[in-house]
């Protein structure tokens, strides 16, 4: 059952390039079972935390203790594009991230997010700009406060910028909705579908072999 | 009866669809055809651990092609693919849900298979875990790819719930000259409309040039749509997807096919229909495309020059381009022709069926592999196999010094473990060159399968249409 999407107040973690896919996120290697998904989070960002030769790059935010526990993650462009791997929000959330502050998002990966309660917020550049700017400063000086329900992010500058998250979505948030028993209640009107369609497209619907 | 008003190709087969209308632009869908691969084993099992039931396991249909390994017999590779790999059959097993298994014929890349046995069809709504569904567009079907959680949601509903995209047409005209293909078009359009150009949008492909264009290649074209950004990429069917369909396995024969193909040939985008965005690319100078850097955007024609990251003014896009070079161990204003291959992979959803298997024999026949390249050939499907095998195409590969390997993703993404090796440099015939997708480390030239198999040949990146004997 998801658990209902309550406000963020949180350092920042800012990852600023553009086109992060979902191939560097979690390597392929780490999917089909081969971690369990709760355990992911360790495995997140891989290609980009660690330099060639396996050590970790200390030059890579992620890597930075300022921005340890940080529940919030600035992104650049196309955030999240490539594969349909769930294994990407997974190992996102897995990392204690619960929002993702960005221009743009890959629409794949926008869906995935919803379905783990992870939050996708597309922000003007030069707003995630300035937030990144400011985390990288004094520790503790850069809160953000993300807030669902009114749609408003906060700068620690105090700025505030609204966000728009599509009403169905954000009430399956808020409310912690689990998404199949929702659907379900449909299924008169899905049976009348089929039954309908199965006489307007025959052809869709296959003999069994 | 009041006329309705012009509709685009998307609009009529989404309209078909539609179960319920959830308000904010989203609608409760139906799914045609729901198409598993070997990651769904753990979503099967949850589905019934929380205690539902699959919905139509008459419309869903599994294979396996991602963890499997593409080597004679077929090794395990790990516990936990071989996990995966048991997870599929047995709960395809349960749930009654027919599985192309290895050996049965009919198992190949899930995207391969689909439009090869008739399971996917014009006005067809496709969905399956795997980016690259938007391939089975090529048909004049909805084809997305979807998450792990949404595709429990389809086992238990046989619905999704998707909010409507925008509309994006892209329109082709001029001829492309000889030796360029479908690959060559679509790498060029991703190069020109960047790979977030089509976030938000299903797209559709039209033009005299599209037309021109047989289904497979119209399979190749539509399966790079994602590389755009747009999860939806669309054809509008016409006689050669009907030439192309008729007698398959899973299509209708007789009277019920001639009511389907009447169905279809009302589904295009009526004149007057609104898009939401509209792009004109001329093919008429293009030239065979291979990419450069760690984004399918990043493509140049065969004889063209790496940019310079100098002469790039914006600082973020030039760090971004010193950095695919950094990994691509390229230098900047050098020209591609002439790079040095390790490796060659002739493959994939993209490029891994029949037609551009007989392209890459064509490129071999009576040649040989430059000593020091690994070239593997990987059919899409059993079926893809077997008639390549009964036109010869495999003693052509095996002459040549190519392996000639058992159908499967392999080293598109590499996880079944077959794998570039780091540093090492390959051109393949997939679709991302995203870094370390084909292996931490392996550097990735993207291009089309008769640019690989004249690659293997000399050694280095070359101009296909000018190989020397």
């Amino acid at each position: 059952m998801p658990q209902p999407f309550t406000t963020i107040r949180s350092i920042a973690l800012p990852l600023m390039r553009d086109n992060i896919d979902t191939d560097l996120i979690i390597r392929v290697e780490r999917l089909f079972g081969a971690v369990p998904r709760d355990e992911l989070g360790q495995y997140a960002f891989e290609a980009i935390r660690k330099r060639a030769d396996g050590s970790l790059d200390p030059d890579c935010a992620l890597n930075d203790e300022r921005y340890f526990g940080a529940n919030i993650l600035l992104a650049g462009k196309n955030f999240g594009c490539g594969s349909a791997r769930e294994g990407a929000v997974w190992a996102i959330a897995g990392m204690g991230i619960r929002a993702i502050l960005a221009p743009s998002f890959g629409d794949i990966f926008v869906t995935n997010c919803y379905q783990n309660s992870l939050l996708p917020v597309v922000l003007p550049q030069a707003r995630v700009d300035a937030m990144a700017a400011s985390a990288s400063g004094l520790p503790g000086a850069h809160e953000i406060v993300v807030d669902l329900e009114s749609q408003t992010v906060i700068g620690s500058d105090g700025v505030v910028d609204s966000f728009s998250i599509p009403a169905l979505r954000r009430r399956a948030l808020l409310d912690g909705l689990e998404d199949i028993a929702l659907t379900l209640k449909r299924a008169d009107e899905i049976a009348a579908f089929h039954e309908h369609d199965a006489r307007a497209r025959p052809w869709a619907y296959p003999k069994r072999m | 009866m009041a006329m309705s008003a012009p509709r685009t190709l998307f609009e009529k087969v989404w309209d078909d669809h539609v179960v319920a209308d959830l308000g904010d632009g989203f609608s409760l869908l139906h799914v045609d055809r729901h198409l598993l691969h070997d990651g769904a084993g753990p979503g099967l099992a949850r589905v019934k651990d929380r205690g539902y039931t699959i919905a139509r396991p008459d419309l869903t249909f599994a294979t396996a092609d991602h963890v499997i390994s593409t080597a004679r017999g077929r090794p395990p590779t790990s516990q936990s693919r071989t996990r995966a790999l048991t997870a599929l059959r047995d709960g395809t097993a349960d749930a009654g849900i027919p599985m192309f298994d290895i050996g049965s014929g009919a198992q190949g890349i899930v995207h391969v298979i689909g439009p090869e046995l008739g399971l996917t069809f014009p006005g067809a709504l496709v969905v399956c875990a795997d980016s690259h569904t938007c391939t089975h567009g090529a048909l004049g079907a909805i084809g997305f790819g979807i998450g792990a959680s949404e595709l429990e949601h389809v086992l238990a509903t046989q619905t999704i719930v998707q909010q409507r995209r925008r509309i994006m047409r892209i329109s082709y005209r001029g001829e492309c000259s000889p030796g360029v293909s479908a690959k060559d078009i679509i790498l060029a359009t991703v190069g020109a409309i960047g790979t977030a150009g089509g976030s938000g949008y299903a797209i559709e492909y039209a033009g005299a040039p599209i037309r021109r264009l047989e289904i497979e290649e119209r399979l190749t074209l539509c399966n790079l749509s994602i590389e755009l950004g747009a999860k939806i990429g669309m054809i509008a069917p016409d006689e050669k997807t009907f030439a192309y369909l008729e007698g398959r396995r899973f299509m209708p024969a007789g009277k019920a096919w001639d009511a389907a193909v009447a169905f279809w040939s009302n589904l295009c985008s009526d004149d007057g229909a609104v898009f939401d965005r509209e792009e004109t690319i001329d093919l008429s100078d293009l030239s065979p495309q291979v990419t450069y850097g760690t984004s399918p955007a990043q493509t140049i024609g065969i004889g063209g020059v790496i940019p310079r990251p100098n002469d790039i003014e914006d600082a973020k896009a030039r760090a971004a381009i010193e950095a695919a070079l950094s990994y691509m161990g390229l230098e900047g204003g050098e020209p591609i022709l002439g790079v040095p291959v390790d490796w060659v992979f002739i493959g994939s959803c993209t490029n891994g069926r029949l037609s551009d298997l007989r392209i890459a024999a064509a490129v071999a026949k009576g040649r040989h592999v430059a000593t020091h390249v690994n070239a593997w050939v990987v059919p899409g499907s059993e079926t893809v196999q077997r008639a390549a095998e009964a036109e010869g195409l495999d003693t052509i590969f095996k002459a040549a010094g190519f392996a000639w390997r058992e159908p499967g993703c392999s080293m598109c993404l590499a996880a079944n473990g077959e794998v570039v090796p780091p540093g090492a440099r390959c051109i393949s015939t997939s679709n991302r060159n995203f870094v370390g997708r084909q292996g931490q480390g392996a550097r990735t030239h993207l291009a089309s399968p008769a640019s690989a198999a004249a690659a293997a040949i000399a050694g280095y990146i070359v101009d296909h249409r000018t190989l020397d004997a």
